[in-house]
């Protein structure tokens, strides 16, 4: 085990001194500034929507801050993606196409314990950056609007539970695929995740058991989309009436409660996954 | 650091574990046969250099030994343990023909990262030491990528010496270094025979072989076509006489015959003006033994 901490130790190293780094740090600090202009912006208009029009019931500020969040969350789980995809895709193959791993393997620690010590780092890269931005995101909508989400802290650590998955998964890819080809993947299984939340709306929408049932098994093979699911309808999960139905429609995909079934459920898929890549890299020839 | 040296009846004693010891290993890679029953053996203090053409196998066995790829059959042993374990990673140090450290790392960096991972508390000691070993103290805060391919080279081997192994497997380590750096690298090799660290030398350049191996093994079609000190490998080429009359040459004359050879051709009246043996080169001998083998046949 203690090869996996030496591992963790170099990859996270590696993780906040490469030139991806900044750049994503950059980009994050771009969208944050935008999704703050953006959200001052939405809510200067937020009285024009609800005066003049009878609309019952519902909570117009409750509405546009659960939508702005919801809009966040996706944000953060996609920049979330890339930034895990950009420390894992080359973790084994590609590493070790460059020449960069074997002067690692030939050293006494097991296989295991150096994919352990990536996913490990990559992780908790992938976890303090989800953490930092999902607090700004929060922060930035309590700002403009005075509220919280009804659960704070729910959503973030779905979406840090999500960004696991990933992680988990293009490190399952790096075993067997080379980097670019992996990257391909992993982007599309998020693809894949993204059009099942999708389909859950619409299935939600036009009440299709059948549709629902198809994006909700989706979304249980990819659990990072049931885990974002899962922190979305944490935002909102004291929101009842018009107001919890328009937001269960929302335009980020569905949202549905998550529980410890799902929890239990994500981390096994993640010990699978390790697993398989375990198994994977202890039979390659590098 | 390194393990003292180790006296010398130890070094030739029979009952010594080897260093290495490959028997009857085999390698296919899908339809490919990489290595067709391989038996070697490194002796500890000794110098074996590893020929043979590009396909030979040779980098195939460098990698078994370590641990990075696994036989299709046969036996390979470091130190007693099988290769690839964790007793038998422990006891050597590798450098990949073909390796790269993180651009972003400093040298310094790379040492204590492979200090940990290797279990040595030799500590900025060893660093030290083995930066000035490769002639790299100076550049030990300069990051890898700021580096030329000659000091990413010293630094890799100086990776591969960190926590004194017992045997090194040194793949083309001399294959960016310039003529110094050769040198360099060979002063440093005999330092390693001294201490009784084993070497398994798989190498491109003969003379560089011929100049400092113990004992040399060449590859040819996934096998060992030849083995033997370069002295065994080299054979007689005939003398050469200088005579009033020019260079005769007398191809089967051997370096006993020559007081007899002179003898007799100054008692036929010739005047001698110089005499030389002719040996072969390893070179010739390699060539011999490949065979003329195309590059990459198996």
């Amino acid at each position: 085990m203690s090869g996996a901490v030496v591992v963790a130790g170099y990859a996270l190293r590696e993780s906040v001194r490469r030139r991806v780094f900044v750049v994503v740090l950059l980009l994050t600090l771009a969208f944050l500034g935008l999704f703050a202009f953006a959200t001052a912006k939405v809510f200067e208009h937020t009285d024009e929507f609800t005066v003049g029009r009878n609309i019952g019931s519902l909570d117009a500020i409750g509405l546009v801050a659960s939508t702005m969040l919801g809009l966040g969350m996706f944000a953060i789980l996609f920049l979330a993606t890339v930034l895990a995809v950009f420390l894992t895709l080359g973790a084994v193959r590609g590493d070790a196409e460059r020449g960069l791993l074997q002067p690692l393997v030939v050293r006494p620690l097991g296989r295991t314990s150096l994919l352990l010590g990536r996913f490990a780092a990559a992780a908790s890269v992938c976890a303090v950056y989800v953490a930092f931005v999902y607090g700004a995101t929060t922060l930035i909508v309590h700002q403009a609007s005075g509220r919280w989400p009804d659960t704070v802290l729910g959503p973030g650590l779905a979406l840090i539970g999500g960004s696991a998955v990933i992680v988990a998964l293009a490190l399952l890819g790096s075993v067997f695929l080379s980097a670019t080809a992996n990257g391909i993947v992993t982007f599309m299984l998020f693809g894949a995740g993204l059009v099942a939340g999708l389909m859950q709306s619409i299935a939600d929408g036009i009440g299709s058991h059948s549709l629902g049932q198809i994006a909700h098994t989706i979304a249980i093979a990819l659990p990072f989309e049931a885990l974002y699911q899962a922190g979305l309808h944490a935002l909102t999960a004291n929101q009842t009436g018009f107001t919890g139905a328009l937001i269960q429609l929302g335009p980020f995909g569905s949202s549905h409660a998550g529980g410890i079934g799902l929890d239990l459920w994500a981390l096994a898929y993640v010990a699978l996954a390790l697993a398989i890549a375990a198994w994977g890299f202890a039979r390659r020839d590098l | 650091m390194w393990p003292p040296p180790a006296p010398p009846s130890q070094i030739a004693s029979p009952r010594v574990t080897p260093a290495l010891s490959v028997a009857a290993l085999h390698k296919r890679y899908g339809r490919t046969t990489a290595l067709h029953g391989v038996d070697l053996d490194v002796e500890p203090g000794e110098l074996v250099g590893l020929l043979g053409p590009n396909g030979a196998g040779k980098s195939t066995l460098v990698k078994i030994a370590c641990g990075l790829v696994r036989p299709s059959g046969g036996q390979a042993q470091v130190c007693g343990a099988p290769a690839g374990s964790r007793e038998a990673r422990r006891a050597l140090g590798y450098l990949a023909e073909l390796f790269r450290f993180p651009g972003w790392a400093r040298a310094e960096e790379v040492l204590a990262l492979h200090q940990r991972l290797a279990g040595s508390d030799g500590g900025a000691v060893e660093r030290t030491e083995l930066l000035d070993l490769v002639d790299l103290l100076d550049a030990r805060g300069r990051r890898v990528e700021a580096m030329s391919k000659g000091m990413q080279q010293r630094l890799g081997i100086a990776q591969a010496l960190v926590g004194g192994p017992r045997l090194l497997l040194l793949d083309e380590p001399t294959s960016a270094l310039d003529p110094v750096g050769r040198r360099m690298v060979r002063e440093l090799l005999e330092r390693l025979r001294e201490r009784g660290v084993a070497v398994l030398l798989n190498s491109h350049l003969l003379s560089e072989v011929e100049l400092v191996c113990d004992r040399v093994a060449i590859l040819a079609g996934g096998r060992v076509v030849a083995a033997g000190r370069p002295s065994e490998l080299v054979h007689a080429g005939g003398v050469e006489v200088e005579t009033a009359g020019g260079v005769r040459r007398f191809a089967q004359a051997t370096r006993e015959q020559v007081p007899q050879l002179v003898a007799e051709l100054v008692g036929a009246g010739e005047q001698i003006y110089g005499v030389r043996v002719l040996t072969s080169s390893l070179e010739e001998a390699y060539l011999d033994a490949v065979g003329g083998r195309q590059e990459g046949a198996a």
